[in-house]
């Protein structure tokens, strides 16, 4: 019998265009998603030699970051609107696909490709964006480059890749009610660090993985980068193919049935080996909230801020100190205790119409803390649209959140949608850095239910408990 | 990329882990579409008050590291966004060389397709650095050919680093050039695939 293999090992020998000794494999690139921001100087510097783009058909551009979400065709930055009428100029001279500001199809690139059926098990996807490892959720190899990469793949379609180590995240048990795959993912980083992944690409199997739905799976891989990993991905299955079916750009008819045979045979075989194994166990996972400055920064929301004076080592001292500082916290501190003045539900982790459907559910009928200032943005123009055929944006209206456009938002805060310096936001998105969120701002990562409980209560509260009190008038 | 074999210049410390690359460059200095300029935008919020002024606790802004080329910093430096930004303004402000524990894979990457050599050390060998750094104008020699980084005081460490990175650091290579030399066997794959 063949050897064992691991999804990422198929995925990777089937990719390999050479090999050589002492070098990195040239791995090829079946899809490459381009933005507004991380794409100009590449384009520049393929004029610049006289290059030109292999394959406009196996890459697919949006606008996202910068995009406002008030009014998406009134840029008041210039040099916003200079960054994308640039992508526009890029994709028109190289003829590359463009779901541009105008366009139905636009929306965070992370949530677009999964929606369009451009994202597959087996392709190996990147983009010059970090959350590119989202797509590992259907079996893909999806990683984030930079812009010297990505003016690689767009001259020549591959990569130097060195082959990745392999990390089984296993999660085993049945996540409890009112705990998300968002609560899932800042768990095992809060459990394993910042940095455990790095390295690796990490595989999430388990039976609590099994039972996640494409969007939750999307959640969990794409906050994979947040541990150090640069992609993560799960084996697909029926939920996968199901997700897939009739997609835009998924095969049709029985070409849709050769290739779900053919992404089938990408499961891990039983008895490969993984160069590290981890295992949670999901049935003790509580809703989390972060309180510091990166995604590590983590505790249940039952629990206390920790305390510097706890630790012994001097570094971890101190990165715990500036951390409270910053965030302007007392150790010890109940979490539960911590008023928030903003509430921001979007992002490529969190802004699928999964998500929204949750958090409508926590606020119907409900009111948004006077205190704080509530933004909802969905994560594209399709997803905006069927949550306005359910009646999802008047339920959030109603409740006093602001109903947005597509786009990152404020999850980086590179367009309008930024939170003052000092002030506090509870945040369905992935990074909780300094000034992540605008200068001086301070951010929480919490579920969208989580974050919904806390625009109403204007305060971190459990949603468990939350949702089972009678709705206020 | 200019080639990069031996170099020797003065030490920043850097004492913090987990440095991300939203800290290196703030997400509003992303805008622009050239590759050149970023220096000035280097650890912005760090740098500089709500007022632009130097913040005088922050070590780049004192003197004796005004002519630095070297960056030596805690563990984990540059994780997070995939922003290349972050080595570009690293290279304008100046930095030829940065030491950590340990790097965030996208951005050891981005380090060496713009000719900044990464170099990883142990945990107690960046510990001295940093410390020497802090107390003196403290010049280093950091040497890609041999692997090795010491001072005239008796320092001695050495690192590893992927064959085909200390290549194209040490030749200056643009790897695209590289890759197109293999452009039947990429139509082959295609054709095949």
């Amino acid at each position: 019998m063949a050897q064992p293999k691991t999804i990422v090992e198929k995925i990777w020998e089937q990719h390999q265009v050479h090999q050589e000794e002492g070098k990195p494999d040239l791995l090829y690139i079946d899809l490459h998603l381009i933005h507004e921001v991380t794409s100009p100087q590449a384009f520049e510097g393929l004029r610049m030699k006289g290059r030109t783009v292999r394959r406009p058909d196996r890459t697919f551009a949006t606008m996202d970051h910068n995009v406002p979400t008030i009014n998406q065709l009134v840029v008041n930055d210039p040099i916003s609107k200079k960054q994308m009428e640039t992508l526009k100029s890029n994709c028109d001279e190289f003829g590359i696909p463009l779901a541009d500001i105008t366009h139905p199809d636009q929306g965070i690139v992370h949530v677009i490709g999964p929606e369009l059926g451009l994202t597959q098990p087996g392709k190996t996807i990147v983009c010059g964006d970090s959350h590119t490892s989202t797509h590992g959720a259907f079996g893909a190899l999806a990683f984030g480059i930079g812009t010297s990469e990505v003016e690689h793949v767009l001259a020549t379609q591959t990569l130097w890749q060195a082959p990745p180590k392999t990390l089984n995240v296993k999660v085993n048990g049945k996540l409890g009610t009112g705990v998300t795959a968002k609560d899932l993912i800042l768990a095992i980083i809060g459990k394993y660090g910042v940095r455990f992944g790095t390295g690796y690409v990490i595989e999430y199997t388990g039976a609590a993985i099994r039972n996640l739905t494409m969007e939750e799976r999307m959640t969990v891989c794409n906050m994979s980068i947040e541990a150090g990993a640069r992609a993560g991905l799960i084996t697909p299955d029926d939920t996968t193919f199901d997700y897939l079916r009739d997609r835009r750009h998924a095969p049709k008819g029985a070409d849709f049935d050769r290739a779900v045979e053919e992404w089938r045979a990408l499961a891990t075989d039983e008895g490969a080996e993984y160069d590290a194994t981890v295992e949670i166990n999901a049935d003790q996972v509580e809703p989390q909230v972060t309180w510091g400055t990166n995604p590590g920064m983590c505790i249940p929301i039952s629990a206390n801020v920790p305390d510097p004076a706890s630790k012994e080592k001097p570094g971890e001292k101190d990165e715990i100190s500036r951390a409270l500082d910053y965030m302007g916290l007392e150790a010890n501190q109940p979490i539960s205790s911590v008023s928030v003045e903003h509430v921001f539900i979007g992002s490529c982790t969190n802004s699928r119409l999964g998500d929204l459907r949750k958090a409508a559910g926590v606020v119907r009928g409900k009111k948004v803390n006077p205190n704080v200032t509530a933004l909802v943005v969905p994560g594209s123009k399709t997803v905006k649209a069927e949550a306005e055929k359910e009646g999802l944006d008047v339920i959030f209206k109603q409740a006093g959140f602001q109903w947005r456009e597509a786009g990152c938002s404020m999850c980086l805060a590179m367009n309008d949608d930024v939170i003052p310096p000092g002030e506090r936001c509870a945040s369905t998105s992935n990074r909780n850095f300094e000034g992540r969120q605008g200068n001086g701002a301070r951010t929480h990562l919490v579920s969208p239910e989580m974050a919904a409980a806390a625009a109403v209560e204007g305060r971190f509260v459990d949603v468990r408990t939350f949702t089972a009190q009678p709705v206020q008038s | 990329m200019e080639p990069i074999r031996t170099h020797k210049g003065v030490v920043t410390p850097l004492n913090r882990a987990n440095v991300d690359t939203d800290q290196i460059i703030p997400k509003q200095f992303l805008k622009r579409i050239e590759r050149q300029g970023f220096g000035q935008f280097l650890f912005y919020h760090w740098r500089f008050d709500d007022d632009g002024i130097p913040r005088k606790d922050f070590v780049l802004n004192e003197d004796k590291y005004e002519n630095s080329t070297i960056l030596v910093a805690g563990d984990n430096f540059g994780c997070g966004s995939s922003r290349e930004h972050a080595p570009w303004s690293l290279e304008d402000y100046g930095f030829k060389v940065i030491i950590a524990p340990s790097f965030a894979d996208i951005f050891y990457n981005n380090c060496v397709k713009n000719g900044i050599l990464p170099v990883e050390l142990k945990e107690d060998e960046v510990e001295t650095l940093l410390k020497k750094g802090a107390e003196q104008i403290y010049s280093i020699t950091v040497d890609l050919e041999n692997q090795s980084v010491r001072d005239d005081q008796g320092f001695e460490a050495s690192f590893s680093i992927p064959g085909y990175h200390k290549e194209m650091l040490l030749n200056g290579w643009d790897d695209i050039s590289i890759t197109l030399t293999l452009e039947e066997k990429i139509t082959q794959f295609e054709q095949g695939a």
